[in-house]
C-alpha cells in the first residue's frame, strides 16, 4: 500500500510549542521564499498543483487567491476556516494539533500573496483545547518578526487573530463565519456581495480551509513529491478522516487515485467484526452516499464525479449492516434539522418535513403520496435555499433515492410482491 | 447616461436600467413574481425564497428580489420546477402557520392568503407543525401573534433601518427561529415606542394593531352616549387606497358621509384641533424665545416621538412642547366646552379619534390626558379600523354622496391639514408665529424649505430681527441623530419638528397595509392641495377658534388654556438598557 507523508511531513518531528524546534526542521523557509515571489506567482503554484478547497466546496485555490489579489479595495484580510463542522471530519484538528506553526506560516504566506493586513483563524468551539498552542504559535511568530510590523524587512505589516465559534455547523459557511467573528448571530447572507469583494467587516476577504492552507508551505518548499502523487486530474495527496464502523478510525494522508477499498480495508483496518458495509458517506453530513459497489473506484475528483459522489471535506463514514439506510438518513436529517439557521423557508421548514417523512417510512406508515411529496421537497430545498447548507442538506437522501430505491418503494408494489 | 441592459423573461425581451432586480424587471412586463419578504422600501432580505425563478445557465434557482439582471440574461418564471418550488415553499409556510384565516384581522388583505389563492394551495400533504405561541397584547396599541409569523423579517427591517429602534429581532435557529423582543418581554418593557410601522409592513396577521372598532360600535349602540368623531388630516388622503382609488386621492367628503352612516352623532375634524395646537404651540415658542426658557423646542404632536423621548432621551423631555397633540386638544375641548355648550354631561360624550397611527391608542390612555377620572379620548381607531367599519356597514364608498363636517369643531384651515406631512407642523407654526412676532403675514405662505421627503431638513427664518434656526425630521433613526447632537451640546436649532413615521402621519403606522414611500409621497401632495384650496390657511384665523378663545380660553397661554391644552411628560425607565 502506498504510504505518503507530504502534508503530514512535520507530524511528530518538532515540539509544537517551540518555534525554534519548528525552525530547526526548516520552518519559515517557505515564507522566506514566498517573500521573494510575486503573489500572482504563488497563486500560480497552487493552480499548477490543482488544489481544490479542502473544506468541502472544492473551489480552485489558486484561482481564489488570484481573484482576491485582483480586488482593488484596501484592507484585505485572510481567514483560515477551522470550523470543521462536517460530521466525521477531523483532519484539520490533526493538522492544528501536530503542526500549528506550519498553519501560521501558511497564513503569513497567504497574507503576503493576497496583500492582506490581517489574518483570522476561526476555530470551532469544540477545539478550544487547541487554542493555547495556536496562541503560542502566533505569539512566538510575532516575537521572531514573522508577524507584526515590517515582516522580514519588507515594510509589510500583518497580524493573525484567533477566534472561536460557538458551536454552530452553519458557521463553517463563509458568510455566517464572518458574521460570527463580527459578533453577530451566525446566519449566512445572500451573495453577492462576494467575500472577495466585501467579507469580514466589509473588507475584501480570502477564506481558506486549514488543510488547503497547510499544503502551501510544503508546496513552496518542494512541490515535486506532491506533483508526482495522485492522478492526472487529481494531483497530490489528501487528508482523509475515516470513521464509523471501521476497526481503525483516524486521519490518513492518501495519494489521490488510491482505491476506496485500500482506504477502508487497508488503512482503516476493515469493518468491525467483519460486518458487511451498508453504506459509505463521503464528505460529511452534506456528502452523498453509496454502497460497497464503489469500493474499487479510485479516490479522485474525476472518478467520484462519475459515480455521483463528492470528495468534499475528505471524510469517509462507513456504516455497516447493523444500521439501516433509513435510520442513517434519519440521523443525518436530525443533524440538519438542528443545524439549519432557520432564516430561509426551504431549509427551515423543509428539513423538518423531510424528517417527518423519514419517520413515517421508518414506521411503515407512509403513503405513496408521501414518497412523492418528499421527493419533491428534496428537490425544492436545494434548488431554492439561501446558502450551501440548504443546498446540500438533502445530498444523502437524494443519492439514497438512486442507490437504495427499495427503501422508498411504492407501498402498492411492496404489497403486490410481499 | 444610465447604462441599459436587455434581458428576456419568459421569452419576452425587456430593457431595464443596469442594477435592476429580476422582480422589478418582471413588473415592466406586467408579471408579478410572487414575493413575501420583498418590500419596495426595504433592502434585500432574500429569505422567503418564494420569488425563486429559473435563470438559463444556473444550476439552482435564483431569488428574483435579490438578483440583478445582466445583459442577455434569460429568466423563466413559469416552468414546472419554478412552480413546484414556489408552491412548495407556500405549502411549507402554511404547514407552520396558524390557519385561522376566517378570524384573522388580516382576512382579505393578507399577502399569504392571496398567494395561496393564486397558487391553488388547498390541503398540502404535509403535517401541520405550527405550535401555539403566546400572543403579546399587554399594551394599548400593538398585538404580536407569532404563530402567524412567516419569518420574512420585514418588521425587523423597518424597526431597525427606518426607526433605528431594534425592539424586535430574530432569535433562535432552525425551526425555533422567531421574531421576538429581547428576552421575549412585552413591548412596554422594550425599546419599542409603538410607532406601528411593523404593522404596516407585516404581510400577514402576526403584527397588527389592537382593534377598538367593537368598542366604538358599542358606544354608538348606547342610547346614553353622544358619540363624536374626529378624523386626522392624513386619513382622508389614504382611505381611498382600500377602495381601489389612486394613491393620494382626497376623499374627505365621502369619508364624512360614511362616518355619518356608521352612526356617529357628530363628525368633526382633527384639523380643528391642529389649528388649536398650532396657536398654542406658536405662543409657546415665542414665550420660550422671549423668556430664555429651554431651547430648542421640539414638537410633541407625534405620540411615537413622545414615547421615544420618554424612553430613549428622558433627560431631554424639557425640550418637548407642552402643547397637547391635535387629537388630545380636540378631546379636551370636546369634554369641556363642547359638552357644556351642547348641555351634555362629560361622561356621556364618547370621543372617538380616527388616526393614521397606533401610538395614538397609547396616547389616549395617558393619565395626563384625563379629567375627573375620564379619558379625554375614549377610543382611537386607525385608518385600517375605519376601513373595517365602512366594510361592516356595507357602504359602497366610491359612490357615496359628499357631505361636510359638523360645526363648530369641523372648521379648520389649510395649516391644520398639512399637519399630516413631514414639515407641515413647522410650516403651519411659522405662518402663525411669524405673524404674531412681526404683525405682518409671512411673505410666502408656502414655505418650501421644510417640504419634501429628505430625512433631515434645515432652514433659517428671519422673524422680526430674530434668526430662527429650524429643523424638520422624520423617522426616529433621523431623530436620534438630532437628539444625540443635542446631548453633545452641538444642536443650535430653535425649533425642531419630529414625526416618527416616514413622510409624517401620511406614512403612519395605522395607515392601510398598501402604504409605501411612493404612496406616502402622493398623500403629501394631496395635503398640500387641500391647503392650497382652503379659504383660510393660517390656524389663528380659524373663526371658531377665535370664538373659543374669546368665550372660553381667554388667550393663547392663558391659565385656562394652560390647564386644558398643555400636558407634561415623564421619563420612563427602560427595563433593559442595551446602550451600555
Amino acid at each position: 500500500m502506498q504510504k505518503i507523508n507530504y502534508i503530514t511531513e512535520n507530524f511528530g518531528k518538532y515540539d509544537v510549542f517551540s518555534i525554534d524546534s519548528y525552525m530547526n526542521i526548516g520552518g519559515f523557509q517557505s515564507l522566506q521564499k514566498a517573500i521573494d515571489m510575486e503573489g500572482e506567482d504563488i497563486a500560480a503554484v497552487l493552480s499548477d498543483a490543482g488544489i481544490k478547497g479542502r473544506g468541502g466546496a472544492e473551489y480552485p485555490m489558486g484561482r481564489k487567491w488570484s481573484q482576491a489579489r485582483a480586488v482593488k479595495r484596501p484592507h484585505h484580510c485572510v481567514i483560515c476556516n477551522a470550523d470543521e463542522g462536517e460530521t466525521c471530519t477531523f483532519k484539520d484538528r490533526e493538522l492544528i494539533t501536530n503542526d500549528p506553526f506550519n498553519l501560521i506560516e501558511a497564513m503569513v504566506i497567504a497574507g503576503w500573496a493576497v496583500n492582506a493586513e490581517d489574518g483570522y483563524i476561526y476555530m470551532r468551539a469544540e477545539y478550544s483545547h487547541l487554542r493555547p498552542r495556536l496562541i503560542n504559535a502566533i505569539k512566538q511568530a510575532k516575537e521572531r518578526g514573522f508577524l507584526g510590523k515590517n515582516i522580514l524587512g519588507t515594510g509589510w505589516d500583518y497580524d493573525v487573530h484567533l477566534y472561536s465559534g460557538a458551536g454552530a455547523y452553519v458557521c463553517g459557511e463563509g458568510t455566517a463565519l464572518i458574521r460570527s467573528i463580527e459578533g453577530k448571530a451566525g446566519r449566512p447572507r445572500m451573495k453577492p456581495p462576494f467575500m472577495k469583494q466585501s467579507g469580514l467587516f466589509a473588507r475584501p476577504t480570502c477564506i481558506n480551509n486549514v488543510e488547503s492552507l497547510s499544503i502551501v508551505p510544503h508546496l513552496l518548499h518542494d512541490a515535486v513529491p506532491y506533483m508526482q502523487a495522485g492522478t492526472k486530474e487529481s494531483i497530490g495527496t489528501k487528508m482523509v478522516s475515516v470513521g464509523g464502523n471501521v476497526n481503525k478510525p483516524g486521519v490518513y494522508e492518501v495519494p489521490f487515485g488510491i482505491t476506496v477499498r485500500d482506504i477502508v480495508y487497508g488503512l482503516a483496518g476493515g469493518i468491525q467484526e467483519d460486518h458487511k458495509i451498508r453504506l459509505i458517506q463521503f464528505g460529511g453530513a452534506s456528502g452523498k452516499i453509496s454502497d460497497d459497489r464503489i469500493l474499487d473506484i479510485s479516490y479522485s475528483y474525476e472518478d467520484f464525479a462519475k459515480n455521483n459522489l463528492i470528495i468534499g471535506s475528505g471524510s469517509i463514514l462507513v456504516i455497516d449492516e447493523r444500521t439501516s439506510v433509513i435510520d442513517f438518513l434519519r440521523y443525518t436529517q436530525d443533524f440538519f434539522l438542528h443545524e439549519s439557521c432557520g432564516q430561509c423557508t426551504p431549509c427551515r421548514e423543509g428539513n423538518r418535513h423531510i424528517r417527518i417523512f423519514l419517520e413515517k417510512i421508518k414506521n411503515g406508515t407512509y403513503t405513496d403520496e408521501d414518497i412523492q411529496t418528499m421527493k419533491t421537497f428534496a428537490r425544492v430545498m436545494p434548488m431554492s435555499s439561501l446558502c450551501g447548507l440548504g443546498e446540500t442538506a438533502q445530498n444523502a437522501l437524494k443519492s439514497a433515492f438512486d442507490v437504495f430505491p427499495e427503501v422508498f418503494a411504492s407501498k402498492t408494489q411492496t404489497e403486490a410482491v410481499g | 447616461m444610465e447604462e441599459k441592459i436587455t434581458l428576456k423573461i419568459n421569452g419576452m425581451p425587456v430593457e431595464v436600467k443596469k442594477g435592476t432586480k429580476i422582480l422589478e424587471a418582471a413588473k415592466v412586463l406586467h408579471i408579478d413574481i410572487p414575493h413575501l419578504c420583498y418590500h419596495p422600501d426595504q433592502r434585500v432580505k432574500a429569505r422567503c425564497r418564494i420569488c425563486s425563478v429559473e435563470v438559463v445557465g444556473k444550476k439552482r434557482l435564483l431569488a428574483a428580489c435579490a438578483t440583478e439582471c445582466w445583459d442577455g440574461m434569460e429568466v423563466f418564471t413559469d416552468t414546472k420546477v419554478v412552480r413546484d418550488t414556489q408552491r412548495g415553499i407556500l405549502q411549507l409556510i402554511m404547514a407552520d402557520h396558524e390557519e385561522n384565516c376566517l378570524t384573522c384581522p388580516r382576512n382579505g388583505n393578507c399577502v399569504l392568503q392571496h398567494l395561496c389563492s393564486r397558487f391553488n394551495v388547498l390541503r398540502p400533504n404535509l403535517t401541520h407543525v405550527a405550535e401555539s405561541i403566546p400572543v403579546k397584547t399587554t399594551n394599548p396599541s400593538l398585538v404580536h401573534d407569532p404563530e402567524k409569523c412567516v419569518k420574512c423579517g420585514r418588521c425587523i427591517r423597518v424597526c431597525k433601518d427606518v426607526q433605528g429602534i431594534e425592539a424586535i429581532g430574530f432569535a433562535g435557529r432552525s425551526t425555533g427561529l422567531k421574531v421576538t423582543t429581547p428576552y421575549e418581554e412585552e413591548f412596554n418593557k422594550t425599546d419599542c415606542v409603538l410607532c406601528g410601522q411593523c404593522t404596516v409592513v407585516c404581510p400577514v396577521g402576526a403584527l397588527v394593531e389592537k382593534d377598538d372598532t367593537d368598542r366604538v360600535l358599542d358606544a354608538i349602540f348606547d342610547p346614553d352616549k353622544t358619540v363624536i368623531v374626529q378624523t386626522a388630516p392624513s386619513v382622508r388622503v389614504a382611505l381611498g387606497d382600500a377602495f381601489g382609488l389612486p394613491d393620494g386621492s382626497i376623499v374627505t367628503k365621502k369619508m364624512v358621509s360614511a362616518l355619518r352612516m356608521i352612526g356617529f352623532d357628530k363628525v368633526f375634524d382633527t384639523n380643528y384641533g391642529a389649528d388649536l395646537t398650532i396657536t398654542e404651540e406658536a405662543g409657546e415658542l415665542i414665550d420660550r424665545l422671549k423668556n430664555n426658557k429651554t431651547m430648542p423646542m421640539t414638537t410633541s404632536c407625534c405620540p411615537a416621538w413622545v414615547n421615544f423621548m420618554e424612553k430613549h432621551y428622558p433627560d431631554k423631555i424639557a425640550h418637548l412642547s407642552t402643547t397637547k397633540s391635535p387629537m388630545a386638544i380636540f378631546s379636551a375641548i370636546a369634554k369641556t366646552q363642547y359638552a357644556k355648550q351642547e348641555n351634555i354631561a362629560s361622561k356621556n360624550v364618547f370621543s372617538v379619534a380616527i388616526m393614521p397611527c397606533i401610538a395614538k391608542k397609547y396616547e389616549a390612555k395617558r393619565q395626563e390626558l384625563t379629567q375627573n377620572g375620564l379619558f379625554d379620548t375614549d377610543a382611537v381607531i386607525t385608518t385600517r379600523g375605519l376601513i373595517k367599519l365602512i366594510k361592516y356597514i356595507g357602504i359602497d364608498f366610491n359612490n357615496l354622496p359628499e357631505s361636510e363636517f359638523d360645526n363648530p369643531m369641523g372648521e379648520s384651515t389649510g395649516a391644520g391639514a398639512i399637519f399630516g406631512a413631514t414639515g407641515g407642523v413647522m410650516e403651519a407654526a411659522l405662518r402663525t408665529a411669524y405673524e404674531w412676532m412681526t404683525d405682518k403675514p409671512m411673505p410666502t405662505l408656502e414655505y418650501t424649505p421644510v417640504r419634501g421627503f429628505e430625512g433631515i431638513k434645515e432652514a433659517q427664518v428671519e422673524i422680526g430681527g430674530h434668526n430662527l434656526k429650524i429643523a424638520v425630521v422624520h423617522t426616529l433613526k433621523n431623530a436620534a441623530l438630532i437628539m444625540d447632537k443635542l446631548r453633545d451640546g452641538k444642536c443650535d436649532y430653535d425649533f425642531i419638528e419630529v414625526m416618527a413615521c416616514p413622510g409624517g402621519c401620511v406614512g403612519g403606522g395605522g395607515q392601510p397595509v398598501t402604504t409605501t414611500f411612493a404612496a406616502t409621497k402622493e398623500r403629501i401632495k394631496a395635503l398640500y392641495t387641500i391647503d392650497r384650496s382652503s379659504k383660510l390657511r393660517k390656524s389663528h384665523e380659524n373663526p371658531y377658534l377665535k370664538k373659543l378663545y374669546a368665550e372660553f380660553l381667554e388667550a393663547p397661554g392663558s391659565e385656562t388654556a394652560h390647564k386644558l391644552l398643555h400636558t407634561h411628560y415623564h421619563a420612563r425607565e427602560k427595563e433593559f438598557d442595551f446602550s451600555k
